[in-house]
């Protein structure tokens, strides 16, 4: 069992990239903008399993972060939601190409 | 063993992450969500942090996701038609996902001996020896303190004031929240 889970470092870090990608194309590629907030969840999950890999090695203050980051996602995902709710309510779409108003 | 959990809940990750990220309507893209951060927690069990991995069941894929799911029926959307950008905007997305997959990839040949060893070299760091060291000292924190010890010890010491100022973002958040959801103001 020891030094069993300590070599998992780098297969963590490469999954958290590979997740990352996934969202940063999620975020180019859709046009839903609830499917936009899911993409963003992905890389914050991402960014989360960096930090729970290195903390094997540095100690628990990594895991504390990951604490941080969930509390900002909470936030913003209640924040984020509530104005995509209002902005339905006026639009009647969640579409980006119809969300134009700060184009000029 | 370990390594093979490992890779079978990473392979589900990815492959549920890439189903959030094409699948056509935004219910199922919740819901593949729900399950990649489900076996991100099997993965942070692995990786020796079993609070975070509960906290992850609990409040991301239970409350959050949840969030998403009202919001998401509450907007009764009807019939999912596609919204995927156009080519032009495919390929832009294959060129930069692309590569920041191959720059952030780079990662994956890190070991922790190689980890310390570059610390150790970098210029500012202080006192490199207190840090990736190498060991596993996530398990000795645990070990010493219990599973949820190790966590508060740092987070109620030196991380008093950031975790103070999380309630103070909280409290905006709900009031935001509220303000921006009500009808007439």
């Amino acid at each position: 069992m020891d030094g069993a889970l300590a070599p998992l470092l780098g297969p963590a870090l490469g999954l958290s990239a590979i997740l990352f990608s996934l969202g940063v194309a999620g975020v180019l590629l859709r046009r839903n903008v609830i499917v936009l907030f899911v993409c963003i969840e992905l890389m914050l999950n991402a960014v989360n399993l960096t930090f729970v890999a290195l903390a094997q090695l540095h100690g628990a203050s990594g895991q504390v972060m990951v604490f941080f980051v969930m509390t900002v996602a909470a936030a913003e995902a209640a924040v984020g939601l509530a104005i995509i709710l209002a902005i339905f309510r006026h639009k009647q779409s969640v579409d980006l190409q119809n969300i134009n108003l700060l184009r000029g | 063993m370990t390594e093979a959990v490992f890779y079978l809940f990473a392979a589900t990750a990815v492959v549920t992450a890439a189903l959030c990220v094409l699948s056509r309507s935004a219910l199922s893209a919740v819901l593949w969500l729900t399950t990649t951060m489900l076996s991100l927690a099997a993965l942070y069990v692995l990786l020796s942090a079993e609070f975070v991995a509960a906290i992850q069941v609990l409040v991301y894929a239970g409350a959050v996701m949840v969030l998403f799911l009202f919001v998401v029926m509450l907007l009764n959307l009807g019939h999912a038609t596609s919204d995927m950008r156009g080519p032009a905007a495919v390929a832009t997305t294959v060129v930069i996902a692309g590569l920041l997959a191959i720059q952030l990839f780079a990662l994956w040949s890190y070991t922790p001996g190689r980890l310390a060893a570059e610390v150790a070299q970098a210029p500012q760091m202080s006192d490199p020896a207190t840090l990736f060291v190498g060991g596993r000292i996530a398990l000795q924190e645990a070990a010493e303190r219990g599973v949820v010890g190790a966590v508060a010890v740092p987070l109620f010491q030196s991380y008093l004031v950031p975790f103070e100022i999380t309630s103070i973002l909280l409290l905006t958040a709900i009031v935001g929240a509220v303000v921006l959801a009500k009808r007439r103001i």
